[in-house]
């Protein structure tokens, strides 16, 4: 594994040099695309299964959004919440929605929509036998029952506020029927939803073609497309992604390595975006007492450390233009982060090792850690130049995400360069909680934070949960317990012909995008 | 000959055996598979959960055990990731690596034996120097490198080929190039070694004081001396390009069981990966006994030995 993706890497910067060259030789020639009315995507990672319960990849979210709908809609413009399935809701108690749901909705197989798919898709995902793949999305669902052909109640197993965004990301309302009649099996195969795209061939591993569906009703919250037929390929290469991008066999790739996606600028017939992205990078600490690094314990090194990272000078360097400093641990339109009681870490390594001589390690105390880390090892790699500009030795332990995080849990990493995504989930629960709620991932444990989260994840209060998110996050920085850095930011190459917009959750929105 | 035969299948069983075994605890000790499965974020709770509905919770011996029985039946279970028996899976697969691996064979014997033909009969002079320099320069380039080239190429600039894919025979001419090539040094240096020796013996000598062409001389009596040890490279690089196609499947999109054994093992989907492993791992063994089988055959003195 080790060995193919230092192949891997090795083929990345080759590749760069055969397209530099390869710039020179590309001739304009036709917009494929355009011409048959296709929109060909490519995506590296091939979903295990499209049913959207029975994957944990990104593209299963993107072909989620394209084929199927959810009881809410979050404009991902505005944030706004809006009706898509249900016309609207309500809460009846802390732990029960009622929505009153639209009629006159038809599945991609001619099925009615009604409250029986939504009893039916509910109390299917939240039986753990049925073992939906990311729990997290489901666990907080208790059931749900009919009140009549359009109305229905959802009990949550808790409070959980942060239920409205799952509605409208994860959870989508399958067919009852053909659901259960086809299962989750027959679901991958001919797939049925609501969506502006139908499914009209699944290849596993190999495409997924969509055509439009023309009778999408714009109150669903997404709208008709203008583009008639779709396809998605699997392409695990980036470099042969690049290539069918250039020879025009695709009109659309993203997450192309920022150095590449400059040198295609220079191609006369692609387009170039770089778009922001919800995930996050931050540095953590392991503060428990058994922490491999017992100085990691004094605040004052943690602050230090967190005065030694040079954020906009990476941002600037290594990141992209569209990448932004943070300064709590969430991503700046999450529900709740709000950063205006958090103290602000400057850049001041002169600051730093005044801190650390203050702190006593210096000479014989010199610190040295291990510096975890899964990701963008260059990012790594000036992080470990900035603590060793400031007299702190950092070793570089690069491994694989699932390696990184046994470390973590099992306290054997003191410091680590870690990202999150929060799933897409535009609200704080989604983010702070999962290192600082005393769950696997928290390695500081620190029971006021805590119960400010607690606080904020259990209110169904607005107003409540943003004061206390608000203060967790301030207590988080005032006491170093992480160093949150900035958002990271992907790039889409395309057809030159492809009119289309970026959103930070990194779902494309096909049924927005149009021919020039 | 039997007991030759039976000797080598004893080997083939028990180098299956240590692969299994080796690559049962190379996967566990790379991290635990539960978490992998459960995904990013999950927690305590839902990795348990995954734990037990998979059997991960029982003891390594218990685990291997099982695995073998079943194997040896078999059956090699369900694919964690992709939820469908596992040889239904490779079955899938397997045709498009076979058909890059015979003709990427095929593509390395048309250049690599003509190359060390004309090496060996123009020995020291520009020719050879020619021969020697593709075939190095063959072994020398990574083959991604090669491939990358071979698309901008011919994909993108001249737009005569397809990028990527395995749905016509077209898909298949380029990784047949990126792999075919980097096999053909061997089958060049062991034809040109064999038929300076060949052209230097005596029925080499009779044959051409007889009268007849040169080319009748080097290709029916020299080569058809030279190409017997050129059958048991063919089948160990057979065996070499049945599980050494992972790059080029990935970069040409070729859903092979290379590209597979990649997924599999980036997913921690073991009975994948086991099952992969086994089967290259007894194809190796079989392709190599098969052609000691044959050079027994074509020349008794090994079966003495």
């Amino acid at each position: 594994m080790r060995i193919f993706k230092s192949i891997t890497a090795k083929s990345g910067l080759v590749a760069c040099s055969v397209l530099a060259g390869a710039l020179m030789l590309a001739s304009p020639g036709a917009q494929a695309g355009k011409k048959d009315d296709t929109l060909r995507f490519a995506y590296d990672q091939v979903p295990e299964s499209v049913d959207p319960y029975f994957n944990n990849v990104r593209i299963g979210v993107i072909i989620s959004q394209l084929t199927w709908d959810t009881l809410i809609f979050r404009d991902p413009k505005t944030n706004e919440y809006t009706g898509s399935l249900a016309k609207s809701w309500k809460w009846i108690d802390d732990k029960t929605i009622e929505f009153e749901l639209r009629e006159g909705i038809k599945f991609h197989n001619g099925e009615a929509f009604d409250a029986d798919d939504v009893v039916y898709t509910m109390n299917f995902v939240a039986k753990p036998e049925n073992k939906v793949v990311n729990q997290a999305n489901v666990n907080w669902i208790a059931g749900a029952e009919k009140i009549d052909k359009y109305k229905v109640r959802l009990k949550l197993k808790r409070t959980f506020p942060a239920a409205i965004e799952y509605l409208a990301g994860p959870v989508v309302i399958h067919p009852n029927e053909y659901y259960e009649k086809v299962g989750p099996k027959g679901m991958n195969e001919h797939p049925v939803g609501t969506g502006p795209y139908k499914i009209v061939e699944h290849v596993p591993g190999k495409v997924v073609k969509f055509v439009a569906n023309p009778d999408y009703p714009a109150a669903l919250g997404k709208s008709a497309p203008h583009i008639k037929n779709l396809e998605i390929r699997f392409l695990p290469d980036r470099q042969t992604q690049v290539a069918e991008v250039m020879a025009e066999n695709l009109d659309l790739i993203m997450g192309v390595p920022v150095d590449q996606a400059l040198g295609l600028k220079a191609v006369p017939t692609l387009s170039v975006q770089e778009g922001e992205t919800m995930r996050i990078v931050f540095i953590s600490f392991n503060t428990l007492d058994d922490t491999p690094l017992p100085a990691l314990k004094d605040v004052n090194v943690r602050r230090a450390i967190a005065h030694a990272i040079p954020k906009a000078q990476m941002v600037k360097e290594l990141v992209g233009e569209k990448a932004r400093v943070i300064n709590v641990m969430c991503f700046p339109t999450q529900f709740g982060c709000d950063d205006s009681k958090a103290p602000k870490y400057t850049y001041d390594p002169a600051k730093a090792r005044a801190m650390l001589k203050e702190a006593g390690y210096v000479g014989d105390k010199k610190i040295t850690v291990d510096l975890f880390a899964y990701r963008n090892r260059d990012q790594s790699e000036a992080m470990i130049g900035a603590l060793r500009n400031i007299g702190i030795t950092a070793n570089l332990k690069f491994m694989q995400y699932a390696a990184m995080r046994d470390q973590l849990r099992q306290h054997k990493a003191a410091m680590a360069h870690q990202t999150w995504g929060s799933f897409s989930v535009n609200d704080v629960s989604a983010s702070t909680p999962v290192y600082f709620k005393f769950l696997a991932d928290d390695i500081n444990h620190d029971p006021e934070v805590r119960d400010l989260l607690e606080k904020g994840d259990s209110s169904v209060d607005p107003a409540v949960r943003k004061e206390a998110y608000a203060k967790a996050l301030g207590l988080i920085q005032d006491r170093a317990l992480a160093v949150p850095l900035y958002s990271l930011t992907t790039h889409y190459v395309a057809n030159g012909a492809l009119k289309f917009e970026t959103y930070p959750d990194e779902i494309p929105r096909f049924w927005e995008m149009a021919w020039k | 000959m039997l007991g030759y035969c039976l000797k080598r299948l004893g080997t083939a069983f028990l180098v299956a055996l240590f692969v299994s075994i080796l690559s049962f605890v190379l996967l566990r000790m790379s991290g635990d598979i539960a978490i992998a499965i459960a995904g990013e974020g999950a927690q305590e709770a839902d990795i348990e959960l995954v734990r037990k509905a998979y059997g991960l919770d029982r003891p390594l011996i218990v685990q291997y055990l099982d695995w073998l029985w079943q194997a040896a039946r078999g059956n090699f279970g369900e694919s964690l990731y992709f939820k469908s028996p596992v040889m239904g899976i490779i079955a899938d697969k397997i045709g498009t690596t076979i058909v890059l691996s015979l003709t990427s064979l095929a593509f390395a014997l048309a250049i690599g034996i003509p190359l060390g033909v004309l090496a060996a009969v123009y020995q020291g002079g520009l020719m050879d120097r020619i021969a020697l320099a593709i075939a190095v320069t063959g072994q020398a380039l990574p083959n991604f490198f090669f491939a990358l080239v071979l698309i901008m190429l011919f994909s993108v600039k001249l737009r005569w080929l397809p990028v990527s894919g395995s749905s016509t025979w077209a898909h298949f001419v380029l990784p047949t190039i990126a792999l075919g090539y980097y096999i053909t040094p061997p089958f060049m240096r062991i034809v040109r070694a064999g038929m300076v020796d060949a052209l230097e013996m005596d029925f080499v000598r009779t044959a051409r004081a007889k009268g007849l062409s040169k080319a009748r001389v080097v290709l029916k009596h020299a080569l058809s001396n030279a190409l017997v040890p050129v059958v048991a490279l063919a089948g160990v690089q057979l065996g070499l390009l049945l599980g050494g196609s992972i790059v080029i499947e990935t970069i040409f999109a070729l859903d092979g069981l290379g590209y597979l054994a990649y997924e599999s093992i980036t997913h921690k989907d073991f009975p994948v990966t086991q099952a992969i492993l086994l089967m290259l791992s007894v194809a190796y063994v079989l392709l190599t006994l098969t052609s000691d089988l044959i050079n027994a055959w074509i020349d008794p003195r090994i079966r003495v030995h």
